[in-house]
């Protein structure tokens, strides 16, 4: 037997009532006991959101004022332009839900916007009520502060003034790739070159505070801030201001002979007075090239108390390494030992001095460099015996203590004579049609040197021996970006060397190879070297094969940058930036 | 004959009177203007009492009555329960209720013949509304709301019901009540019946939010159209004889 069970109907469950407005029938479900049509005339839930409101347009760059003070460039009909547009309702919509929102056309000469929005809205118990209303929004047209900025011929509201007191460009050079390195120009709106250094101009205060922490962050700097007042408002108690921040690097740089008070040298863990400049990261590294002793100067000490380098890169002179013989300490890469180097000056009377002083030419000094020289080698040094300092710390030196040369850096002549083309260049913050129509790896001077400085021939020895330094020194290239050159180049300097083609796969040797073959060519043009060389050429004869007739090949160690340290060409990469803005307003 | 009003500013005056077709009690207000309305209406036919239960003038939430009695809450004190009855017809009895659920008006709807009650009212607080209001008790709900009272308003000749209620519940509870059911709103929309409307045989009164419709809608449901007072004593007249006949 099935049980049957009294399902009541659904008709059953309904119930209907009379609308209290209009008198219809309606199914009582909405608790309103209204028809909708009622409903609608008695409650109107877009009250409270405005019907009209404005948008602030920028006829100078076409964008539309996002509140509070963002502009963004918005097409008509998009979607950008319609957040923008429900913005200016957005307090009172949020007491309604939105539904849905689109634009109605309208002609765009007459300035306005409509909207058309579709909001709901529970307006009693369990009621919800769905209701469109057009918004209509009036575009006034205006300048943003960017354009009044660029209108007034007032475009950078803050410097940054980049100085260094010395006579070459190669701090800016190096400071140039760290600021690529780390795309610290990326606000910058404008770059000048002017005497001992760079100005940067930026839009914000906070973007050149910004870079004054870079900068300090690099290079031992000292910074003064000043503003210059170019109006204000006494009613709101606003005012506007220029800013400007001075930056002095520290004068000496990296290979330079200092010659220190002797208080402060002996506050420094008594240092002898006579350093040479090691190394300038955001500190000072002075090097004791007699004892290796080593001291950092930070740039607030160094300002307490400044002094100038004594001698600078350009005072180098070139020594032949007779021979060299460690003493024993040994301190990081560097190796005291004792040297006997000769002028490798080109003049025939190298072995009587002017003064005919009955000096034979041969000097014993003391060197740091006791790990990479060896008898043979070019070394560059300062020649104090020749030298004339107009130092007052150096005057107080006992000149019997005072070493004849001071030998600074190892160099390559031999390498260097021949004008290989590198595989390796750097970016520059500003690339021009004449750096790049000089082609070889003169890859453009960044923001040096472009309006030819101070002379053109100065700023090209600068960058050349800038390029040396990197090339010798392997912490100062990691700290910066090599780019691959590119592979045009390449192809013309392939004609008659063989060694060139191997380049891309055994960089190495294949530069090695070309030397050699080129080297030997050198070897005849020069015979006043050759009995040295030979000399040398016995002292490093197993490896060699053909160790008598070859004259250059002292320079084995000459340092190779790996091909793996090198990134892609960057005029690829470079592709983007050129749209990009700081690309086109970077002259 | 529907008549609107408002008890000071408020359109529930389903709170502040109670309406039988024996008598009929306000609240105190500040002016008389309540008071007036149902004076007007009422003053020759049954006694009109000014009162108060338990102090407050929500009289018409707190009591539950009709023709033959009147229950009152046990907050009712003694001094307003002589007064009333002082004020009332002897032949109406008046009883005070000890129940947990003290808004008697809120639990007890009922005509001269029946009562629809709260589920969860005292068993003996049932048997006092049969006696005192010779009803018959019926424990029931309206459209899922168990406070009856606030939700239906009844007389002997119709009753309107919370807009919610549906077709089958209506037929459930007309065959209770023996009397035709109409689910409806007062007040333009309100769905508490109980607080809007008081109605007795001949006449009623809404409040003033009430529509045109809603008033039409009461006095097709209450039988209330082209009937004067007289016309319906004339009317109960007869049936009474018929009845005690």
């Amino acid at each position: 037997m099935v049980a049957m069970e009294y399902m009541p109907d659904a008709a059953g469950q309904e119930s209907y009532i009379l609308c209290a407005d209009c008198g219809t029938v309606i199914s009582s479900a909405n608790g309103a006991g209204l028809c909708v049509g009622c409903l609608r005339n008695t409650v109107d839930i877009t009250e409270g959101i405005p019907k009209e409101a404005t948008l602030n347009f920028c006829r100078g760059c076409d964008r539309f004022l996002s509140p509070p003070n963002t502009w963004v460039i918005a097409q008509p009909e998009s979607r950008e332009l319609l957040a923008i547009c429900l913005k200016k309702i957005a307090r009172p919509l949020m007491k309604v839900r939105l539904i849905d929102a689109s634009f109605i056309w309208t002609e765009p000469h007459s300035r306005r916007i409509k909207l058309k929005i579709t909001i709901q809205k529970e307006v009693l118990a369990n009621t919800v009520l769905q209701q469109t209303f057009e918004l209509m929004l009036v575009v006034h047209t205006g300048q943003c502060p960017s354009c009044t900025r660029l209108a007034a011929k007032n475009t950078w509201k803050a410097s940054v003034q980049v100085r260094q007191k010395v006579t070459h460009k190669r701090t800016f050079l190096w400071l140039e790739q760290l600021i690529l390195k780390h795309n610290a120009h990326k606000d910058t709106i404008n770059i000048q070159e002017k005497r001992d250094g760079l100005d940067f101009f930026y839009a914000e205060r906070n973007t050149a505070i910004k870079m004054v922490e870079f900068l300090a962050g690099v290079v031992p700097t000292r910074t003064k801030a000043s503003e210059q007042l170019i109006s204000s408002d006494t009613h709101s108690n606003t005012s506007n201001y220029k800013f400007t921040y001075s930056v002095e690097i520290v004068p000496i740089c990296k290979d330079d002979l200092v010659c220190i008070p002797r208080a402060l040298a002996k506050s420094w863990g008594n240092i002898s007075p006579l350093t040479i400049c090691s190394r300038v990261g955001n500190t000072i590294h002075l090097l004791d090239p007699m004892t290796l002793q080593q001291t950092d100067v930070t740039a607030p000490v160094y300002w307490r108390q400044p002094f100038e380098s004594l001698a600078t890169v350009s005072d180098l002179v070139e020594f032949i390494v007779l021979d060299v013989e460690p003493s024993g300490p040994v301190r990081g890469k560097y190796v005291l030992a004792d040297a006997q180097v000769t002028r490798a000056s080109t003049s025939g009377a190298n072995n009587i001095d002017d003064e005919g002083m009955g000096d034979d030419g041969i000097y014993h000094t003391r060197t740091h460099l006791g790990g990479i020289l060896q008898p043979g080698d070019t070394v560059l040094g300062y020649h104090l015996t020749n030298a004339n300092f107009n130092d007052t710390a150096f005057e107080t030196l006992n000149t019997d203590r005072i070493p004849d040369v001071i030998l600074v850096k190892k160099t390559y002549p031999n390498r260097r004579k021949k004008s290989k083309p590198r595989n390796w260049k750097l970016r520059s913050i500003a690339k021009e049609a004449e750096d790049v129509q000089e082609g070889g790896n003169t890859i453009g001077r960044g923001a040096l040197g472009r309006r030819g400085g101070v002379d053109q021939k100065n700023v090209e020895r600068d960058y050349e021996l800038f390029l040396r330094d990197l090339e010798e020194d392997k912490e100062m290239r990691a700290a910066i970006n090599l780019y691959k050159n590119d592979p045009a180049h390449k192809a013309q300097d392939e004609d008659g060397d063989v060694g060139m083609g191997e380049r891309d796969h055994k960089s190495g040797s294949g530069m090695r190879g070309g030397k050699r073959r080129a080297g030997a060519a050198q070897a005849a043009v020069r015979p006043a070297a050759g009995g040295m060389d030979v000399d040398d050429g016995m002292g490093e004869g197993e490896t060699e094969a053909e160790g008598t007739d070859a004259d250059d090949e002292e320079e084995e160690d000459f340092p190779e940058i790996d091909m793996d340290e090198l990134l892609e060409h960057f005029d690829e990469l470079d592709m983007e930036d050129s749209n990009g803005p700081q690309g086109s307003e970077v002259q | 004959m529907a008549v609107r009003t408002q008890f000071e500013n408020s359109t529930d005056i389903g709170v502040f009177s109670k309406l039988t077709n024996s008598y009929c009690l306000t609240a105190l207000a500040s002016s008389t203007n309540f008071y007036s309305v149902f004076e007007s209406e009422l003053a020759d036919v049954i006694p009109i009492v000014h009162t108060t239960i338990g102090g407050t003038r929500i009289i018409g939430r707190l009591t539950a009555g009709n023709r033959h009695g009147l229950l009152v809450p046990s907050t009712t004190t003694d001094q307003e329960l002589q007064h009333l009855r002082n004020s009332l017809p002897p032949s109406v009895a008046i009883q005070r209720v000890e129940e947990r659920l003290s808004a008697l008006g809120n639990v007890i709807a009922c005509n001269d013949y029946v009562a629809l009650v709260h589920p969860d009212i005292d068993r003996e607080t049932e048997e006092i509304i049969a006696d005192t209001l010779k009803v018959e008790v019926f424990r029931q709900t309206v459209a899922s709301n168990v406070l009856v009272g606030s939700y239906c308003a009844l007389s002997n000749q119709g009753g309107l019901v919370h807009p919610k209620t549906s077709r089958s519940e209506l037929d459930e509870l007309s065959s209770l009540l023996q009397v035709p059911l109409v689910a409806g709103t007062v007040n333009r929309g309100s769905e508490v019946i109980g607080a809007g409307l008081v109605v007795n045989d001949w006449c009623a009164f809404t409040g003033l939010d009430t529509t045109a419709t809603e008033v039409s809608v009461i006095e097709a449901t209450f039988r209330l159209q082209g009937q004067t007072s007289a016309a319906v004593i004339n009317e109960m007249r007869d049936s009474l004889i018929d009845h005690y006949a």
